[in-house]
């Protein structure tokens, strides 16, 4: 079953009008895939991870429709999402080394929390300490206030909340950016095995580093200017991708063993376009070396091989 | 904690000591003496008053060198001894303040407690209820921006002058002897509803903005988005916010104090009521230094005891202060 979003429309509203942050995505994540969401900072990956759980003003929805396990998320109506927030779908924010309200303690701030979701939290105490155990934290934390804690420990806290009642999509918006490479590693393992022992069936990892997505995602769907470009297997957008946008950013990654001082790093040419008013059509076609006519259309996102979907007429 | 509170309690002591060497040394600086100010007024024949003069010069140690008179003041001033007043005299100050801080109690007490609940609660409702912040925050920029004295004028005029609702000086009537009977009782309180108004309503002013400020700061802080994003319902994200935003307000009302207190003096020069602050104008007209100092003795204890209060309260509400990691 897993999550299915068609056409998502999500603008910001702004002074100057709305920001279209989010352009028709549609695509879908299984049962038990990590999904890594991956583009460059304002391509439109934490709107569309947060859309999905918590749309709040100047978001805005404008259209689509998400199915979550065959029952529509009605992801517009603040209220209504209430019933689906943390229960089936729960989100690791970025921030997550803030999350925690510094004045109460972890344990009485997550009894509150489940209380409010009519959950009792001494019948979910056991399972709560044996997570605590598998990230590694002593069932103390309860006892203490988020101050006490490292800001390693709080996010770690802060994984195991979201994941308590075993939600069925998890979205992890870049939670390893402010951490050191070890770090990452550790949270990223965490990530696959509460996939593995089921604590979570479906996830959207976003982050803009491709290189952690090989480690953990099976899919990887790349976005470029509020746009889905390409969604496909890890090993097919790594070994062979299709659009023009993510060959580029495939070749600009740096290769283990390159001598770059003979060699120097490849960008690619040119910056996206603004969301206040991007042009019409394929938004990647000022900086497509292959760009032709048609790219004045929007170019539909199609599968081209099972499971290998993407946004390009070349390729179409 | 422990160390906490030692530490604070060793400033504490450090400010008493400043701030009552100040409170000794300012009225030694005006111009005239006290003495001379009650020869005066007694209209003796001069060579009468030349002795008297030198007499009470001597009976209030004037004569000796000012580090002496510093030093016998701090002597007797762990005594309990506050000196005799001028202006009243032959009475103690200590008998004379003592009669003047039930007033200053029931003034204060009442207007910066009441002031501070209610400019809390309002503040935070403002935060969530549009019509509400639409009219109690520019009232709240007046009221907060009005000095004490011209609030209290104002309501004089207004309520006792024009209206004659309410008595516009003294602490109870003329004709009314102090004792406890519900006549008196009444008296009382329509005699402490005018300064108990105009005090509170500049107090609530700020109070309602501070919170109200403070609040939607904190619904916006990342833990107020998380627990949002969790899908908790609004009255425990508010119920924490408004826990967090109390503890600056607790803080504010510290830093307040002093401030309050001299509001509070003013209000009482303007209505005539009997408590400290009505005592520190006729000590300062009468250059009644003994008065002047005592009267400022008792403001400073009060001030400094009740921040020491506060920060009792305030290291056990905010776990940061309490575990000693915020470098306190």
């Amino acid at each position: 079953m897993g999550l299915r979003v068609e056409n998502l429309r999500v603008y910001y509203r702004t002074l100057r009008g709305y920001v279209r942050a989010l352009e028709g995505a549609t695509f879908s994540v299984a049962d038990g895939e990590i999904m890594g969401l991956a583009g460059e900072s304002g391509c439109g990956k934490t709107t569309l991870g947060h859309s999905l759980i918590y749309l709040k003003p100047p978001m805005t929805y404008i259209e689509g429709r998400v199915f979550l396990d065959g029952r529509e998320v009605p992801i517009w109506d603040m209220k209504r999402m209430n019933e689906f927030r943390f229960r089936r779908i729960s989100i690791i924010p970025q921030y997550a080394m803030n999350a925690l309200n510094p004045t109460r303690k972890i344990g009485r701030m997550i009894a509150e929390l489940l209380a409010a979701h009519n959950v009792d939290f001494n019948e979910i105490l056991p399972e709560l300490k044996r997570r605590l155990d598998l990230v590694q934290l002593s069932h103390d934390v309860l006892n203490m206030y988020p101050i006490e804690l490292s800001g390693g420990m709080r996010q770690r806290v802060v994984m195991v909340i979201s994941t308590l009642l075993n939600p069925s999509l998890l979205i992890a918006d870049e939670i390893t950016s402010a951490l050191d490479v070890s770090t990452q590693k550790a949270v990223c393992e965490m990530i696959v095995e509460f996939r593995n022992r089921g604590f979570v069936r479906s996830t959207i990892f976003i982050t803009h580093d491709i290189s952690i997505l090989y480690q953990i995602a099976d899919t990887i769907a790349v976005m470029y200017a509020g746009q889905m470009a390409e969604k496909a297997p890890t090993e097919v957008i790594l070994r062979s991708p299709r659009h023009p946008y993510t060959r580029m950013l495939i070749a600009s990654l740096p290769r283990v063993g390159a001598r770059y001082r003979q060699e120097r790093l490849h960008g690619i040419p040119g910056a996206p376009p603004r969301l206040l008013d991007p042009p019409p059509g394929c938004r990647f076609r000022d900086r497509c070396p292959v760009a032709f006519e048609r790219c004045q259309e929007t170019p539909p996102f199609v599968e081209v091989e099972p499971g290998h979907f993407i946004a390009c007429w070349r390729e179409i | 904690m422990g160390r906490y509170l030692g530490r604070k309690l060793l400033i504490y002591l450090l400010t008493f000591f400043f701030a009552v060497t100040i409170d000794w040394l300012i009225p030694r600086l005006m111009p005239g003496n006290p003495v001379d100010t009650m020869i005066a007024r007694m209209a003796l024949r001069a060579d009468v008053a030349e002795v008297l003069r030198s007499y009470y010069i001597r009976a209030f140690q004037l004569d000796l060198p000012l580090w002496q008179q510093y030093l016998n003041f701090w002597i007797a001033l762990f005594r309990g001894d506050l000196g005799v007043s001028t202006w009243l005299f032959p009475q103690p100050v200590i008998a004379v303040i003592y009669r003047a801080v039930p007033y200053d109690l029931l003034l204060l007490l009442p207007a910066i407690l009441l002031s501070w609940i209610a400019g809390n609660q309002v503040g935070a409702m403002a935060a969530r209820v549009r019509w509400l912040d639409n009219t109690i925050l520019p009232l709240g920029y007046i009221l907060t921006a009005t000095p004490y004295m011209w609030l209290a004028l104002l309501l004089a005029w207004a309520l006792g002058h024009v209206a004659g609702l309410f008595p516009i000086a003294g602490a109870y009537s003329f004709n009314i002897r102090p004792h406890l009977s519900w006549l008196f009782i009444q008296d009382l309180l329509w005699h402490w509803f005018l300064p108990f108004t105009s005090l509170f309503l500049v107090m609530f002013g700020g109070w309602a903005i501070g919170m109200r400020n403070m609040i939607i700061y904190e619904l916006e802080a990342d833990y107020s988005r998380y627990l949002e994003a969790l899908g908790a319902p609004q009255r425990l994200i508010r119920k924490y916010a408004f826990r967090n935003a109390m503890l600056p307000q607790i803080t504010g009302l510290a830093l307040q104090l002093g401030a309050i207190v001299a509001g509070a003096l003013a209000t009482e020069i303007v209505f005539a009521y009997p408590g400290t602050g009505y005592l520190i104008l006729q000590a300062v007209q009468n250059q009644d230094y003994f008065l002047l100092q005592g009267c400022f003795l008792f403001i400073i204890t009060g001030v400094l005891l009740a921040n020491f209060i506060i920060d009792i309260i305030y290291a056990l509400v905010d776990p940061r202060t309490r575990l000693g990691m915020t470098g306190e």
